[in-house]
């Protein structure tokens, strides 16, 4: 295969990294040969010109996100690469088992932690890393729900190292953004690069709407009968995702409301329409627990529903993702869900983690202080990147200080090796050429869980770049999820 | 209604937000249409007499003044035209527009999406050069070409539930409430100078102007006698029962929008009914000649208060569920929450 990549675009390095269309997998079949062909027919400047046109239609049809930056808000759009990721069905199988045994794990904590707290008290996570972290909800204590289900729509964020495996590098269990540009990424492809695609058979994006209303159906409550009013609750139209809550609306087929909209009348939620209250059974909220009720949670926030949590309380209402699921995703937990996996599924996990250390454990903590210039250390209560030390590009002071503040306070320090995510061609300046990858798929769960086939491809747009984040300049490309499976073939087409 | 398909509803602030994101639209073309015969009132020498007609029926004295410009005719183009700070402006307007546009985003097409989304786009790109000479007529042109290129689009794309009924009445509101803007400003114009024949020609042509804005000239030509009168012009606007802008054309649909709702879909619209049906009466009330011998711009004030408390009455019908203030009555603006 790489002989042909070699010919084809005989600048294109991968270096050290996994990559995603170039590497040899004979269950890719003649899938990545025949992109690579069909690219270098289409040739640079028609890549070009064609992407420039697909960003064009995103910019007016309004897909974008609002990047606020002191007094202005500037639209934009998710930088889009028009040469797609490509999964192979084995590889999308075992993502898939994965996810599904990551999101029965997640749950089954969650309903341990508001229950009996076995898991504690079982010695298999300290105590304080639980009812001490900030997204811990006491409210949500001894209130069990549907099906034990607390994150209905999750994201897993993936990577892939240089040998190719596949590692969870992040849970996102409250309100995970992103799904929006996978299915619209598939639209844009089918309109854009119909000759990139014909003939492949990929798994199709489009049921996750459905897929979706279908488990907000599941868990509402009985009042809502066999055609329960789902809504989604949105922050608004100044919200960075409003594009993706739109859009989810949209495909659910369900009212899209701001709290204004909802009222709460003897502990059942209500929305305000041209001929009076309405009852709502189901709110996929896309707003923070923080700002959910005023009465019980911050009281200034003008963007929730007050007496929201008192009619969920009494079973009138089903809120997804529950309320408190943080407490699930956060960098400490994290750690040790490889041991939760085991704990409640008696399994081990089908894809692990990033290997991470554990500085409040001695052997971790000494691990850590003796690789530091190796490792990359992050402390526990911080997201976004806060308090990140990169040992292999820290300055001797640097790394001084990070054994410093390890030692000061070990409890709240994990570290992890570098690693070199994967990469994908990507129409860059140069040409084509390797970029770095990650992926999330979405999981939806009500009753049981189902995985969106794909997920968001998430590309770091400038050379040599780790970093995938939109806010950041990252992009996103097409996931393709190979529908036949050549692993017999032997790659013969 | 297919007994799988289920009651959508429709929210109160969606509602709200279809009945003025289709009288921003209708406002945007309308202005186009108010600069278009206000500038074929400029008679050189006099092109801010004009120009101030446009300011006087718009009742924008005030705030023109504190937007700091002065009385001439450049600058009330750009007060029109550029000033994203008068909220009556042409960008001003479209960006409310779409900012609600992009509120009902779940319920509006795509189509429709894209294309506000791109009109928005160009007209905040207008800039000084495009008001200058035989420019500005050419705006003028693009602007009502990009509100009916909105209007077709919602013709054939807006899902027709009870939400297209209040796009409807949003923008039938506008509608008879700008063209009793259009006569007025006929009023305000510099009357002809001179005297005999010369003073009725010119009148004449002014009146062409205004039916030209109001897109019925042609029409009135067909229908009206060899030797027309003011009147003839004024009932034409006012009480013409096919002209699509005429004062009695709008309120008749927005009665028969209203008796719709009421009827299919089970709301309580008395309130705006009867306000409608006064309305209605008080349009056909009294002979042409006799509202043009008591004073036209007078009557014409009444019938925008009218329209004004029609629109409330909408308001506290529908909207305001879930808006515990109610709001002032003469506002024209929406009340953004």
């Amino acid at each position: 295969m790489s002989e042909i990549f070699n010919r084809l675009w005989p600048d294109y390095d991968p270096g050290r990294f996994f990559c995603e269309l170039s590497a040899k997998r004979p269950d890719a079949g003649p899938v990545p040969r025949l992109l690579a062909e069909r690219l270098e027919r289409i040739g640079l400047a028609d890549l070009r010109a064609r992407a420039d046109a697909a960003q064009n239609d995103l910019i007016d049809l309004g897909i974008t996100f609002t990047v606020y930056s002191d007094a202005t808000a500037i639209d934009r759009i998710l930088p889009f690469d028009c040469i797609p990721r490509v999964l192979t069905a084995p590889e999308w199988d075992l993502l898939e088992r994965a996810c599904k045994q990551r999101v029965a794990a997640l749950n089954a904590f969650l309903g341990d932690i508001y229950g009996k707290g076995r898991v504690v008290k079982d010695g298999v996570i300290p105590g304080d890393l639980v009812y001490k972290n900030s997204n811990y909800r006491p409210e949500m204590q001894d209130f069990p729900v549907p099906h034990g289900t607390y994150a209905h729509i999750c994201g897993i964020d993936i990577i892939r190292d240089e040998a190719g495996d596949f590692r969870v590098l992040e849970d996102n269990a409250r309100t995970p953004s992103g799904v929006s540009y996978v299915i619209e990424n598939r639209h844009l492809m089918l309109r854009t690069f119909p000759d990139l695609m014909a003939g492949i058979k990929l798994r199709p994006v489009d049921d996750y709407g459905r897929r979706l209303r279908a488990a907000m159906a599941e868990v509402a409550p009985p009042g809502g009968g066999d055609d329960p009013q789902v809504v989604l609750l949105s922050p608004g139209i100044y919200n960075s995702a409003y594009f993706e809550h739109v859009f989810l609306a949209r495909e659910m087929g369900v009212p899209l409301v701001v709290g204004a909209d909802l009222v709460v009348e003897d502990d059942r939620v209500f929305m305000r329409t041209t001929s009076g209250l309405k009852p709502v059974h189901t709110i996929y909220r896309r707003l923070n627990d923080d700002f959910l009720d005023p009465q019980v949670f911050r009281p200034d926030s003008m963007l929730g529903v007050p007496g929201l949590i008192g009619a969920w309380r009494a079973g009138n209402v089903a809120i997804a993702n529950a309320v408190g699921t943080g407490v699930a995703d956060d960098k400490a937990v994290y750690a040790y869900m490889p041991r939760i996996i085991k704990y409640y599924l008696g399994e081990e996990p089908l894809i692990q983690n990033v290997d991470t250390h554990i500085c409040r454990e001695a052997e971790g903590l000494k691990y850590t202080l003796d690789n530091l210039d190796r490792l990359v250390t992050k402390p526990v209560g911080e997201s976004g990147g806060y308090g990140i030390t990169i040992g292999p590009r820290a300055s001797k002071e640097e790394l001084e200080a990070s054994r410093a503040a390890i030692l000061a306070d070990p409890g709240n320090w994990i570290s992890q090796p570098m690693i070199g995510l994967s990469v994908g061609p990507t129409l860059a300046e140069e040409g084509i050429g390797p970029r770095h990858l990650d992926l999330r798929p979405f999981i939806v769960t009500g009753r049981e869980s189902w995985v969106l086939p794909g997920g968001l491809s998430r590309v770091a747009m400038k050379r040599g770049s780790l970093i995938v984040n939109s806010s950041q300049g990252g992009g996103s490309k097409d996931t393709w999820v190979l529908a036949e499976s050549f692993a017999t073939a032997g790659g013969a087409a | 209604m297919s007994a799988n398909m289920r009651d959508a509803g429709l929210l109160a602030r969606d509602a709200e937000g279809l009945f003025w994101m289709a009288r921003y639209l209708e406002r945007v073309e309308n202005m186009a249409r108010l600069i278009d015969v206000t500038q074929s009132f400029e008679s050189p020498g006099f092109e801010t007499d004009a120009w101030w007609g446009l300011i006087r029926i718009n009742a924008d004295e005030a705030r023109f003044k504190e937007r700091g410009f002065s009385a001439d005719a450049a600058h009330i183009k750009r007060f029109y035209l550029l000033d994203i700070g008068n909220p009556t402006s042409v960008p001003a307007s479209l960006e409310d527009a779409r900012t609600n546009a992009r509120t009902l985003r779940p319920l509006i097409s795509t189509e429709m999406w894209r294309q506000i989304n791109v009109f928005q786009r160009f007209v905040s790109r207008i800039g000084a050069a495009d008001l200058e000479g035989d420019a500005l007529s050419r705006l003028c042109t693009r602007l009502k070409d990009g509100v009916q290129a909105h209007t077709g689009i919602t013709e054939g794309t807006l899902y027709r539930d009870q939400g297209w009924y209040f796009y409807e009445l949003g923008r039938l509101v506008e509608r008879a409430d700008q063209t009793t803007r259009m006569l007025d400003i006929k009023y305000t114009a510099l009357l002809p100078r001179g005297g005999g024949e010369e003073k009725r020609m010119a009148e004449l042509t002014q009146w062409h102007a205004v039916l030209r804005a109001a897109a019925v000239y042609h029409a009135f030509k067909r229908r009206a006698r060899a030797i027309f009168s003011a009147e003839d012009v004024v009932h034409f606007l006012l009480r013409d029962s096919s002209s699509p802008r005429s004062v009695l054309l709008c309120v008749r649909r927005i009665e028969l929008h209203l008796d719709d709702l009421r009827r299919y879909y089970g709301l309580a619209a008395t309130g705006p009914l009867e306000q409608v049906e006064m309305l209605r009466q008080f349009l056909l009330e009294k002979p042409i000649s006799h509202i043009l011998a008591t004073g036209l711009h007078e009557y014409l004030d009444l019938v925008q208060i009218q329209l004004q408390n029609l629109a409330g009455a909408i308001g506290r019908a529908f909207f305001r569920d879930w808006r515990p203030e109610p709001a002032a009555p003469q506002a024209q603006a929406q009340t953004m929450a």
